[in-house]
């Protein structure tokens, strides 16, 4: 009974704590200028946080090891693309198609629609892949399903690489391929009107801090819940689970579309940031470095992802450009008589510090619970039994 | 429930692997509120048996039914939902959940709550996440659970209370036929008394139909009602204890052939 006691006790300490957080986090950006650069390095580090915790309801959770994360990130992107910017400039005559756009955007042709509008289109786009890769992957397990969403993974930005030659109605292209589709209307929200990255930064770094804490809501609720239990039990044991009556094929696939519609989420809100959509945002090691980031954190704990996708996109944003690659590090390689840049080696990076942590730390930085007593609990004495060793042996194995 | 009133019916059920048939021809009837159980040697076929009556094989051949309805080849959660639970040999706990959170996923097929429901969390999601909490407590409770091991995760539980946790978690889906694999497996004589009385006493408070698997004669013995006997596959006997005690085939299977002299 302690035991509860301490978990409901620490459960309320993280509500002070995590109230304390999101205040400092919201504050952060009026201590520095409207265009400064970390406020930029936070903004994406927050747009990383939201596609993390989207991958972690499929890979923690459901313990579906999905290494095509990328596809939803670039179906965001390209929402942004066909969406809010001239790309489709035909539409109507060039008189362009308008719902809730900016006064700017307004008078412009193609299709412009206000963002709201855009992350539900986003969101439905994603959960209806997620929903077609995880219908070839349901009959699979394991190494199996991993390389079955890598091949989806680089279906889809293949594609999208390609689709200046891939002509749908009007003759129309799905996308401008290699090249930019550019620019992609800034963000514009009703009330808060348009957000202007030209003058400041702030904005976008509170839009971005709302849809972090929004996915962090919902992921909590959902963890908590029938079908957050669902995918635990599917995680723990698939075949346990199915003879308790949860449905594998329903619940798998709401694990992929509800993980999907994060990842849009996310390229839904970095389009506008970044103004632009193009293929070499669809690199497969996005994949790989959002994956990172949820191992990195604690797969299946919910804070630690969060302080993964925070840490991980700071290495790739600030401590490699920065400090590896600045003055004073360069130095010292040319001294030892060593010539060459860490961000041409940047998965180097990322490697070395996921191999640290596997020595150092291999449950994530923040554990999730489940872990976390599985591996405190565990006292000598409670080894003598026989049946304790056999269980332990088997979750282990 | 069908005409002649069995709660579970199979027709001719056959499974095989490839070559290899698992389970042949297997026709067996069983009766609302009996206790009845499928022994047989090792590799009889017996499990095979269970996962085909649970949905998680498909029979080859032959038709299964439970209460009236067709459930051959069924998927197992709509099995499940039906009114069939089970317990496994190897005991199957969701091992990094607690205990109480491996029965709430138990009764999955008696919640409503959605993708939407889970996230928004309305009245009468909250309502049926307390009522499934305190129905798993109360499992926990009515299978012997002391109650500082409830909010304990699965894989730091004894032996013991592992298996009381996965019978709790099968009775919380509220079955009307609950299958035991093996229950006694690795229980010392006083324990496999206690659960022969737990079996009886779940009989008559809850009018659950239990099917077993077991090893243990004694406990057999004493608890069935009626004994089916599998030997590589096939249904080489069937009737009551003490039919089954004197049956000569049963003890060709068991020791076999007198004739030989092998054992």
């Amino acid at each position: 009974m302690t035991r509860v006691r301490q978990l409901r006790g620490d459960q309320r300490a993280g509500w002070v704590i995590g109230g304390a957080v999101v205040l400092a986090f919201a504050l952060m950006p009026l201590f520095r200028a409207p265009l400064d650069g970390f406020t930029g390095d936070a903004i994406l580090a927050l747009a990383y946080v939201v596609m993390a915790l989207g991958l972690n309801l499929v890979v923690g959770f459901a313990g579906l090891l999905d290494l095509g994360y990328v596809a939803f990130y670039a179906l965001g992107l390209m929402a942004t693309g066909w969406w809010a910017s001239d790309f489709y400039s035909g539409v109507k005559d060039q008189k362009g198609i308008h719902i809730g756009a900016s006064n700017f955007a307004d008078k412009l042709p193609g299709i412009h629609l206000n963002f709201l509008i855009l992350i539900v289109g986003a969101i439905v786009i994603c959960a209806i892949a997620g929903i077609i890769i995880g219908l070839p992957t349901l009959r699979l397990r394991g190494d199996y399903i991993a390389i079955v969403t890598l091949a989806f993974g680089e279906i889809i930005s293949r594609v999208f690489a390609n689709g200046d030659s891939l002509e749908i109605f009007h003759n129309d292209a799905i996308s401008n391929g290699r090249q930019s589709i550019s620019p992609i209307d800034q963000i514009n929200l009703p009330i808060f009107g348009e957000l202007d990255s030209a003058t400041s930064l702030r904005p976008y770094y509170w839009c971005v801090l709302a849809l972090c804490l929004v996915v962090l809501f919902v992921n909590f609720r959902l963890r908590d819940s029938r079908l957050g239990r669902a995918w635990i039990a599917l995680r723990e044991d698939e075949v346990a689970a199915a003879s308790m009556g949860v449905p594998l094929v329903k619940t798998k696939l709401l694990s992929y579309a509800a993980g999907g519609a994060f990842g849009g989420i996310s390229g839904c809100f970095l389009g506008p940031f970044f103004a632009s959509v193009n293929a070499n945002q669809f690199m497969f090691g996005v994949s790989i470095f959002i994956l990172g980031m949820v191992i990195l954190g604690g797969l299946g704990s919910i804070w630690g992802v969060l302080l993964g996708a925070i840490l991980l996109s700071f290495v790739n944003s600030w401590l490699i450009p920065d400090v590896l690659d600045g003055e004073w590090m360069q130095g010292k390689l040319s001294s030892l008589g060593l010539n060459f840049q860490f961000s041409e080696v940047e998965f180097g990076v990322f490697g070395f510090i996921l191999l640290l942590m596997m020595v150092l730390r291999p449950e994530g930085l923040i554990p999730e619970r489940r872990h976390q007593l599985e591996l405190t609990e565990m006292t000598p004495g409670e080894l003598e039994e026989p049946g304790q060793l056999h269980a332990t042996y088997e979750a282990r194995a | 429930m069908s005409a002649n009133g069995a709660l579970l019916k199979t027709d001719h059920v056959t499974k095989a692997f490839g070559g290899l048939v698992a389970v042949e021809d297997v026709s067996f009837e069983i009766t609302p509120r009996s206790i009845v159980s499928i022994i047989g040697p090792n590799g009889a076929g017996k499990t095979t048996f269970f996962n085909m009556l649970t949905g998680l094989y498909k029979p080859t051949l032959g038709k299964i039914e439970f209460a009236g309805h067709n459930v051959t080849g069924t998927r197992p959660d709509i099995i499940t939902r039906l009114g069939v639970a089970r317990t496994f040999q190897n005991i199957r706990l969701f091992s990094s959940m607690t205990a109480t959170e491996n029965v709430m996923v138990g009764q999955h097929a008696r919640m409503r709550a959605g993708l939407f429901g889970s996230i928004l969390r309305p009245p009468a999601v909250r309502r049926e996440e307390v009522e499934v909490r305190d129905k798993a407590l109360e499992m926990l409770a009515y299978v012997g659970l002391a109650r500082d091991q409830f909010e304990r995760l699965a894989t730091n539980l004894s032996y013991g209370d592992q298996r009381r946790v996965e019978i709790a978690r099968a009775l919380a889906s509220d079955p009307a036929l609950l299958l035991l694999d093996e229950p006694t497996a690795g229980m010392n004589p006083q324990e496999s008394a206690r659960l022969t009385d737990f079996m009886e006493q779940l009989r008559s408070e809850r009018d659950l139909t239990i099917l077993l698997i077991e090893h243990d004669m004694k406990v057999v013995m004493e608890v069935s009602e009626r004994i089916t006997v599998l030997d590589h596959g096939t249904k080489i006997a069937e009737g009551q204890p003490e039919e089954i005690r004197a049956n000569d085939r049963v003890i060709e299977a068991y020791l076999g052939k007198r004739e030989s002299g092998q054992a």
